[in-house]
């Protein structure tokens, strides 16, 4: 019997929705972390009762949490209550630090500010982790200050992969307003030493040697909110997405603009087409159809709302270009939330499931690829981010 | 034994109740308890002090027998009262935001 489990992150907690295969009732457990923001939560896809959460605070800083039996408990690894009077701890499961060293790292440089003078890297929260495709054990994290983290204990221990920081464009990066946060990190299917990752606002960034170099892949974006709209770095890339029969071909939702490269970002072309705007901060694409994609597109920069109270999904099954818009069952009067760039999911039964998550607390379903549209729930916290698991 | 009470949020993160007990090896001073407890509950570290710097988070401060210790040098000896335990060394999250 197949079955959906939801991984949902928000302002005050994780909640975690499950129904068997035909998504129809749903079983609601949290919040766990109540109180604390949880920016990411995601499942291995080599195990998936192993999960883990990107637990956050202003006041109490960063806490990674690790479930073992698909989110029942939660355990911060490797820090269990030592008994022993003077025993050190066994773990770190908390500790991001940027790798200065000599040896593996890179000096710790700066990057732009706000007001364009240069910044010290200081970390301040996890936004996106990303298990490995085939150990349970292995994990990537995207940060702020951007910079990728890798673990391959389970969450006990993190290191930087340094190449990405300190490969030459650090310096050209700058906060968008959420934060200059690395948001995105895809894993390449076909080729195990390839990642692609996205940072607001720098850019997509690529490796073919399993981190050790990165270079940027930003060549046909054009940013008008920029010095040089055309530049190497610099752009505000919200979220970039693949279909893992194809990763060659990407899509982005950039801070304006959809964007599809045929070459592994090598080069981009804009897909925006009939959009009412192509400002938003999701993008996905169909568990089954690689040229079937969704968007949620968002008024403006200045105005994080559907266009005319609208909640609308737009899904191309082109591969951008050619857009439609999908209303049954989402509301077409009055709605004012937004869909934050983590939150729209998708899963990978049959009839392919999409999910996202509102600013309003909404966690709304399709089970019929966009076709018609219910909420699993309506009243949460602010939803940050909404990830998928098909159990078989 | 000195006792610290931790806010909420840090009792729940390492399933603790409201106070708790620490056998704290010589001088009781802010960074001896804090040794202590992140020893005996290594969840918290970071979640208190930088991990890097050791600095007092800014959203947290430090009282005891009605004063407030977070801008007391890190090596001062916590009073007495708090040494002896029968008062409190009392962690506290600002009251900010929603």
């Amino acid at each position: 019997m197949s079955g959906i489990r939801v991984l949902v992150g928000t302002r005050k907690g994780a909640f975690v929705l499950t129904a068997d295969g035909k998504r129809k009732q749903w079983d609601v457990s949290g919040p766990h972390f109540a109180g604390w923001e949880i920016y990411h939560m995601k499942g291995s896809p080599a195990d998936p009762d192993r999960l883990y959460a990107s637990q956050t605070s202003g006041w109490f800083g960063q806490v990674i949490q690790r479930s073992c039996d698909g989110g029942k408990t939660w355990e911060t690894p490797g820090g269990g209550v030592t008994i022993e009077p003077g025993q050190m701890p066994k773990g770190e499961s908390n500790k991001f630090v940027y790798d200065a060293t000599p040896a593996t790292g890179k000096p710790l440089t700066t990057h732009q500010w706000y007001d364009g003078t240069q910044h010290p890297w200081e970390f301040k929260r996890v936004w996106h982790l990303e298990p490995s495709l085939t150990d349970p054990d292995t994990v990537y994290a995207g940060v702020e200050d951007a910079a990728l983290f890798r673990t391959s204990d389970g969450g006990t221990t993190w290191q930087e992969v340094a190449g990405l920081r300190g490969h030459g464009t650090g310096p050209k990066w700058q906060p968008g307003a959420g934060g200059m946060c690395l948001h995105t990190i895809l894993l390449d299917p076909s080729d195990p030493k390839r990642l692609f990752i996205a940072i607001s606002a720098a850019g997509a960034f690529r490796t073919d040697d399993a981190g050790k170099t990165w270079r940027p892949i930003n060549r046909g974006l054009h940013s008008q909110y920029i010095p040089d709209p055309n530049a190497e770095v610099g752009h505000c890339v919200h979220r970039i997405a693949l279909h893992r029969s194809r990763p060659k071909v990407l899509f982005m939702q950039k801070h304006w603009d959809v964007m599809r490269s045929e070459d592994a970002g090598e080069s981009w072309h804009e897909v925006s087409g009939n959009l009412p705007t192509d400002f938003g901060f999701v993008i996905d694409v169909h568990a089954h159809e690689p040229d079937t994609i969704y968007v949620v597109p968002i008024k403006s920069d200045s105005e994080h709302y559907p266009p005319e109270g609208k909640l609308r999904v737009y899904r191309s099954r082109t591969g951008g270009d050619e857009w439609e818009a999908l209303t049954k069952g989402l509301p077409q009067r009055d709605c004012y939330v937004n869909v934050l760039r983590d939150a729209m999911a998708v899963d990978s039964l049959d009839s392919c499931g999409v999910y996202f998550g509102t600013t309003g607390g909404q966690v709304y379903m399709s089970a019929d690829a966009g076709d018609s549209w219910s909420p699993i729930v309506r009243d949460l916290p602010a939803v940050l981010s909404v990830e998928v698991q098909t159990l078989r | 034994m000195i006792r610290v009470i931790l806010p909420v949020h840090l009792r729940t993160l390492a399933h603790v109740g409201a106070e708790v007990a620490l056998d704290v090896p010589g001088q009781a001073t802010p960074r001896a308890v804090l040794d202590a407890l992140e020893t005996h509950y290594p969840m918290l570290r970071g979640t208190i002090r930088d991990h890097v710097t050791q600095q007092r988070r800014p959203f947290l401060r430090f009282f005891a027998c009605e004063r407030d210790l977070s801008h007391e040098p890190v090596d001062a000896p916590l009073p007495d009262a708090v040494a002896s335990g029968a008062e409190p060394l009392l962690i506290l999250g600002a009251i900010a935001g929603g």
